[in-house]
């Protein structure tokens, strides 16, 4: 399996440990992937929030240079894979546009390369084969799998999973042997991109999320956004002298836990660039 | 029932502004029929000065002010739960793209400076370099929103556990980024 690889700028930088964890994780279970030559940021939510024209054409350059390659397209952040589909499937629904937009970014471009969250490549190659790289199954870690928004939202762009009652993170979790905790929160939004301009909204939204794993009995999260994980770990201690509550959990990325599961060692997986520490619950919950 | 809707609107309000709405987002804003579905899934509603469903109801009615000068359409964080549950198929998240366009377009003060200050320094380090830089990117916004001590122990911890990027990545393809900018944001 050969994909064209869309990092986008959070994997360079704040979310290190997701690129990290991701090309641990897809080394082993033989994904190749081959990063975008020269690629640029996606616009992310800035562009579409303040121009249509640009939040199409930043992402269409990305696809276009894929092409080139011959390669459909994996992106593991769930904004970045949001934005890269939403772009080709208006290019998709709009000749017009298509035509329009390739002459903008200077390149031509059929519309015809898929791109796909990683969790869905992952979940293509089944649970079966995932419980064959398992060597240190995740007992006793009880994990509130949280999809975040953009991943499964709105369902006709991503075309991925249920928007209301995703399961695909789920059934990994299960087949690295730890336990799923049955919550309402899986796609409730943190806030996202106003993390910066509008802290006291996300610290609210963060709260209501942590404190519901909580409830729900979750020692952990997991995660497959890098705003979502920033939100939910970074700012964890701020939200707990917010709103004077302790959550003591740490947010992996799913891939994490996967290396984790894998036997893969944790400085390869970026687990010290963790906030919360998952020190203790991966002494107490992880077996071999 | 369209047929319904669209002559009470016609009688009562400014149709134009809702036809350019429509235009611009490529939806259907006419159908909405007030069911509040959007509004009880926001995840900002809860802060914001108007709820979703009058957003759309503001735009039918031709309320132009009031909805372009509106916190809400700031607020709007894009995660496309009103989106996926609309009843009638409207993707109001992109009616909140539409009405941020059509708010600067016409240079309407923002009420919610600070989100819009956020954005616009994230989309200026993405068209000078390709990609965004966060500390830079981060230094412009808190010198442009005033807002100099906010975050600075969340700086210091990403900074220790190596999760800013000293050093910004420059696109070779970066006249190409420009360009693109030139001829969408910047005309």
């Amino acid at each position: 399996m050969r994909y064209a690889y869309y990092p986008g700028c959070s994997l360079h930088s704040t979310a290190r440990d997701y690129n990290l964890s991701t090309l641990a994780v897809c080394k082993q279970l033989g994904i190749e992937l081959v990063e975008i030559p020269d690629w640029n940021c996606c616009g992310a939510t800035s562009a579409h929030a303040l121009n249509r024209d640009l939040s199409i054409a930043l992402p269409l350059r990305n696809l276009a240079i894929a092409e080139t390659m011959g390669l459909d397209v994996i992106a593991p952040c769930a904004a970045c894979f949001n934005r890269m589909k939403s772009s080709n499937v208006a290019v998709n629904e709009n000749p017009e546009l298509l035509a329009r937009m390739s002459d903008l970014i200077g390149m031509p471009y059929s519309g015809k390369i898929k791109v796909l969250p990683l969790l869905a490549v992952i979940n293509e190659i089944g649970t079966e084969t995932i419980r064959e790289h398992v060597k240190r199954p995740l007992e006793n870690l009880k994990v509130a799998p949280y999809y975040g928004c953009l991943l499964v939202r709105p369902p006709e762009t991503t075309e991925f999973d249920d928007p209301e009652d995703p399961q695909s993170l789920d059934n990994l979790i299960t087949a690295l042997g730890a336990e799923v905790v049955n919550w309402p929160y899986k796609t409730e939004c943190c806030g996202a991109g106003l993390s910066i301009s509008k802290t006291e909204v996300v610290l609210k939204l963060t709260h209501d999320i942590l404190s519901m794993a909580k409830r729900a009995g979750a020692n952990c999260l997991a995660t497959a956004c890098p705003l979502c994980q920033s939100n939910l770990d970074l700012r964890q201690s701020d939200v707990e002298k917010a709103y004077g509550e302790k959550y003591g959990l740490p947010a992996f990325y799913f891939t994490q836990l996967m290396g984790i599961a894998f036997g893969l060692p944790g400085a390869s997986l970026g687990l010290d660039k963790l906030m919360v520490s998952p020190e203790q619950v991966l002494t107490t919950g992880v077996r071999g | 029932m369209q047929a319904i809707a669209e002559d009470r609107i016609r009688l009562t309000g400014e149709k134009k502004f809702c036809d350019e709405i429509t235009a611009l987002s490529g939806q259907p804003v006419i159908s909405c029929y007030q069911c509040g579905e959007c509004t009880a899934g926001c995840p900002v509603a809860f802060t914001a000065d108007i709820m979703p469903n009058q957003v759309t109801r503001m735009v039918q009615v031709g309320l132009e002010e009031p909805v372009l000068r509106s916190r809400m359409i700031w607020l709007c964080v894009g995660c496309e739960t009103c989106t996926t549950r609309c009843p009638r198929g409207i993707e109001l998240a992109k009616v909140m793209d539409a009405l941020r366009e059509t708010a600067v377009a016409r240079k309407i003060k923002p009420s919610e400076p600070s989100i819009s200050t956020f954005h616009k320094t994230f989309l200026d380090s993405v068209e000078r370099m390709g990609r965004v830089h966060e500390i830079t990117m981060l230094a412009e916004y808190k010198l442009r929103s005033g807002k100099l001590f906010s975050d600075l122990l969340l700086g210091a911890r990403m900074f220790l556990k190596g999760k800013l990027a000293l050093i910004p990545e420059f696109l070779k393809g970066r006249s190409d980024i420009k360009k693109i900018f030139n001829k969408t944001f910047g005309k």
